[in-house]
Formats: C-alpha cells, structure tokens, sequence
C-alpha cells in the first residue's frame, strides 16, 4: 500500500474512536452544521462558563475526515476560553486552506496533520465543517451560511442556545 | 454478499475492441499522480473522442459566426451547419420533424423549458403531478416550484427494494386530476432503466402528456419517439461524448405549438413592437438569444460518432462490463451494490461497511481512479435505501474489464486503510 497524505494513523484512529463523542445534557451553546454537498450533518453541543469551555461534544453522520477534525477539534478547545478556541478556529481554516505560514508559532499542534487536506479543494469542506459549526455555537448564531469568500468551505450552520 | 441478489443476464459474447475504441479519446492517455486514468464517472460527464475534438477545432477555425441573421458567408455556413446538427439529433431519436428538436443548454434547461412553456399554461390549482422517486432533481425541483405557484400537488411512484419502479402503484396513482407524467429514463443513481413505453402507454390512455428525462438513457439505449410516443423527451450532450453546454428538448410540433415561450429575446419573434410581439415559429420559439452554436455543432459530431459504433453494440459491451464488475464486486465482503434491477445500464452504486463514500473517493483517486461519490442530486433515492451518500461507478464503452479489476483492488486498498 502507497503512503497515505491524507489518511495518517492519528486521523484514522480519531475517525475509529472518535473522542467527546454524544450530546451534552447540560449545553448552553449549540449548533448544527450540515454540508449540503453531500449531506452530512454535525451537532456540537458545548458548555460555556465565564467564556470558557468547561465540557464540549459532538456527533453526527459524516466521513473520516470530518469526524476525526471533530474529534481533534472537541480535544483541542475544551478547557480553552472562548477567544483561545477562535484563535484555533481561525488558524484551522487558514491551514486547511493553504494560507497559514507554518514556521511561524502557532497553536494547532497535531492538529497539522490535516495540512494535507489544501491540495483537495473538495475534501476541505469537510475538515472544516466542526469548525465553523463550533464557531456558530460559540456566537450563538441562529441561523447562517458559513460560506465565507475567503475559503471554499461550504458549511449551513444553525445553531441556538 | 450473495450474487443471488443480483440478476445476472448471459454474458454477451461482443465484437467490440475496446482498445482501439480507447485510441479516439486523447484523455484516456492521462496519468493521475503517476497512475494511469481509470474514468469510471461516465453517468456524470463522457469524454471527448478526438473526432468531435476536430469537429469544433474546424468549426472555430474555418466556420464561425452568429447564425439567423446576416446574409455574409460565415453566417451562412454557421447557421447551416447548426440546422444539420438538429437534423442529426432529429435522425438520432427518430423524430417525425427537425422542428420538433429545440437546442437547449442541457436536460434541465429542457426540463425547465417545459415547466414554465407548458406547466405554467396548463396546469392549474388543484392538479396532479405524477413524478418518481428515482427522478434527478432536475425533474423534481421545477414541478415543485410549479406546484407551489399554482397549488398543484405532486405524486411520487415509489420503488422497491431492487430500484425498480412500481409500475402497479404507478397506475394506481391516475384519476381526473392527472395532468402531467415526469419520468426518468434511466436512473443516474441506480442505473435502473424503467419501462417508460407501458407507462407512457398507461398515461396516454388518460390522456396525460408524459416527459422523459433521458439524460442517462440516450448513451445507452437506441430512442426512438415516435415509437415511444413521448410528449418530451430531455437529453444532454455532455453524457453522449458531446460537449457541456448543450443539450435538446424533443416535444410533439403540436404541443410545442401550443406552449408559451420559456424566454424571450432575439431570434425567437416574428415582430417586435412595445405594444405586441409575435412570436416565430418553433423551434426558434424556444431558442432566445445566440445559442450554443459550436457546441451544437460538436453534439452533431458526437452522436455521428456514436452511431458509427452502433448504441446496441455499445449497450451489449456495457452489458458485459456491468455484469463483470456486479460479480467482482459482490465477492468483496463488506461491498454492497445499491440498486439490483433486472434491467439495468452500466452503473453500479456502492456502499463499503464502516467507510464514508468520501473517503473512499479520495482514497480511489490516490490510485488514479475516479468514481462520483455523494447523493447524486438523487436525495428520495438515498433516502429510500436510507443511506446518506453512495460511490458510484458508471462505465462507457471506453473502459475495459482491466479497469473493473483497478476498481476491485482500489476497493481492497480502501478497506484495508480503514481496518
């Protein structure tokens, strides 16, 4: 079997044991993402206390990709404050879509691994749906299109809390 | 998976040399990071065989220029070679006239067309609307605006667990207030080809005009309208070897005489003042504005290509790939075909256990092999399989049973990444 770019070992271990996975009881923010594309969905449900993430979870229909960025997302942002998580929300995108610099310092970690998402402009969408699902959840947008013009991402995001 | 499940028809024994067949289509030549090009999303788009390639190579070289209006030598030529590309399309389906074929820029600007020159005219509040749940969105989403404009309703045939129509439940579906039949030749999702000519028959004896989308049916089966006795019938260009941006609407010379104008514009009056138009004959009723002349042009050539090969040749080789690649791909296990019918084209949707469509698209296309993954603008199928998505791979009479074996490894490969 060739070397997979795209298909790393954490990424297809994240997609197995997916972590934060369900639905909180207790959320105060959430949001629904749908790619309508190719119809998956995404439900984040989160606790915001004092502009923390205290508790964090998601679970939805989607492909490897989406659920392991889920996955890493949900472990990366839980116990972050609010303006931390957008920091990441904003380098995600940016890496995914080939913008971030990464020699200079940034806060994604192993978060890189999805670097290589960049030279498949179709598959972006999908690395990208958790974030900008969790961005909607944490501003409490009710009802938006994440589409935004400075990346190919095509993410329907409702989210209420 | 058991192959009971599958109809498997004889194999045909076809003079067909895929090889030198493959030597027309310059793409096929194509390396995709090092690997050779395995194209099996021929129900999405066909390739281009070098012949039309030349016929719009010539055409933009030598023959160029707006068609219908000026007296020049460039004008002429064009507009004769647009009206002999009609006339092709005319003889490929057997119309009665070449009025009867409108230039369009594809099935669902056809469809469309129909909509609003003759849904918006004839059908009122109250109306009933007989589609299926194999159509394309492309034959869902105008009836339902139409519906919701004029307070129609719209009623779906249902399929069973094989993808194939249940033409009972069909025929049930009829009463007074019937007033129009969408149906899909062939479904692009499934590959189920459906007994158009008893429902058209069944419709007709109701009195209700019937369209048939044939975008997936006209690469793969001989049409015939008048046989059929369809009212409409809808294709593309693209999926026939031909280039995008074009494609026909074949209605009966009556109705399509009785039907309003879909667009207005140049080309398509008779007389123009502020208080009154008259509209021109058709087809140029329905053709507004400079049509797709070159790629009009190209379609000629490609159903000329077609047809020197021979649909039926081309069905029986496509038969014996679908039934090759249906045998291989029910012995890997965790494969499951979606979409068995007894009579179907070359097209076979998948699901693997476990594993997203999408990553098995990408994971495909690292070995350089491309299938369509997604809902197909088919959501009712999907849901009615109750899968969100599938992989789909369609073949054309280019592809040899060497890809099918490609397909079967990249299958492999796929599961092996996710196990």
């Amino acid at each position: 079997m060739h070397t997979n770019s795209l298909y790393q070992e954490v990424i297809l271990d994240h997609n197995r044991k997916p972590r934060n996975y369900g639905k909180l009881d207790h959320a105060n923010h959430q949001a629904v993402g749908h790619n309508p594309l190719c119809g998956d969905r995404l439900d984040i449900t989160l606790q915001l206390e004092n502009d923390q993430i205290n508790d964090i979870a998601f679970q939805g229909e989607s492909c490897a990709i989406c659920k392991a960025s889920a996955s890493m997302m949900t472990a990366a942002v839980k116990g972050k404050s609010r303006l931390d998580a957008e920091t990441l929300i904003h380098e995600f995108r940016e890496l995914a879509t080939g913008k971030l610099d990464t020699t200079h310092p940034h806060h994604l970690g192993r978060l890189t691994v999805f670097s290589g998402i960049r030279d498949l402009p179709t598959r972006v969408k999908c690395a990208i749906l958790p974030w900008h699902t969790l961005h909607a959840a944490l501003n409490s947008i009710t009802s938006a299109s994440t589409e935004e013009n400075h990346d190919s991402a095509h993410a329907v995001v409702s989210s209420k809390s | 998976m058991s192959p009971a499940t599958v109809s498997l028809k004889p194999e045909i024994s076809v003079d067909f040399d895929a090889e030198k067949i493959r030597a027309d289509f310059p793409i096929l030549k194509l390396k995709i990071d090092g690997k050779p090009l395995v194209y099996l999303d021929n129900a999405a788009s066909s390739q281009m065989p070098q012949q039309v390639i030349d016929r719009l190579v010539r055409y933009q070289t030598t023959q160029h220029a707006n068609i219908n209006r000026a007296v020049h030598y460039l004008s002429e030529v064009a507009t004769m070679e647009y009206h002999t590309a009609r006339c092709k399309l005319q003889q490929f389906i057997n119309a009665r006239e070449d009025r009867e074929v409108i230039f369009t820029s594809g099935t669902t600007d056809s469809i469309n067309l129909v909509m609003h020159g003759y849904g918006r005219k004839f059908i009122k509040a109250g109306d009933e609307i007989i589609l299926t749940t194999l159509e394309h969105h492309s034959n869902i989403v105008p009836w339902q605006m139409l519906a919701n404009e004029k307070g129609a309703k719209i009623r779906v045939v249902p399929i069973n667990d094989k993808g194939e129509l249940e033409v009972d439940e069909y025929e049930k579906l009829f009463n007074e207030r019937t007033k129009f039949v969408g149906l899909i030749h062939v479904s692009n999702a499934l590959g189920t080809i459906n007994p158009v000519q008893r429902m058209i028959d069944f419709a007709h004896q109701h009195g209700v005009p019937v369209l048939i989308d044939g975008a997936q049916a006209a690469p793969h089966i001989t049409i015939d309208v008048q046989a059929l006795d369809c009212d409409f019938y809808a294709f593309s260009a693209h999926k026939l070897c031909g280039p995008t941006g074009v494609g026909i609407l074949y209605g009966k010379a009556a109705l399509l005489e009785s039907m309003q104008p879909f667009k207005g514009g140049g080309d398509m009056i008779a007389s123009v003042t502020f208080e009154e138009t008259l509209y021109n004959t058709i087809p140029h009723k329905f053709e507004a504005g400079t049509p797709p002349i070159a790629a009009a042009i190209g379609f000629g050539a490609a159903v000329d290509y077609l047809s020197a090969i021979g649909i039926e040749r081309i069905a029986a080789y496509e038969l014996s790939l679908l039934n090759y690649a249906t045998e291989r791909l029910n012995d890997i296990p965790g494969v499951k075909i979606i979409g068995t019918a007894a009579e179907k084209t070359a097209v076979i949707s998948f699901t693997i256990d476990g594993i997203h469509p999408h990553d098995i698209g990408t994971i495909l296309n690292q070995d350089g092999i491309a299938v369509r993954t997604g809902h197909h603008c088919a959501q009712p199928v999907m849901q009615r399989f109750n899968v969100p998505a599938t992989s789909r791979a369609s073949f054309a009479f280019y592809n040899k049973k060497t890809e099918v074996d490609a397909l079967v490894a990249g299958i492999k490969n796929v599961q092996k990444v996710f196990l």
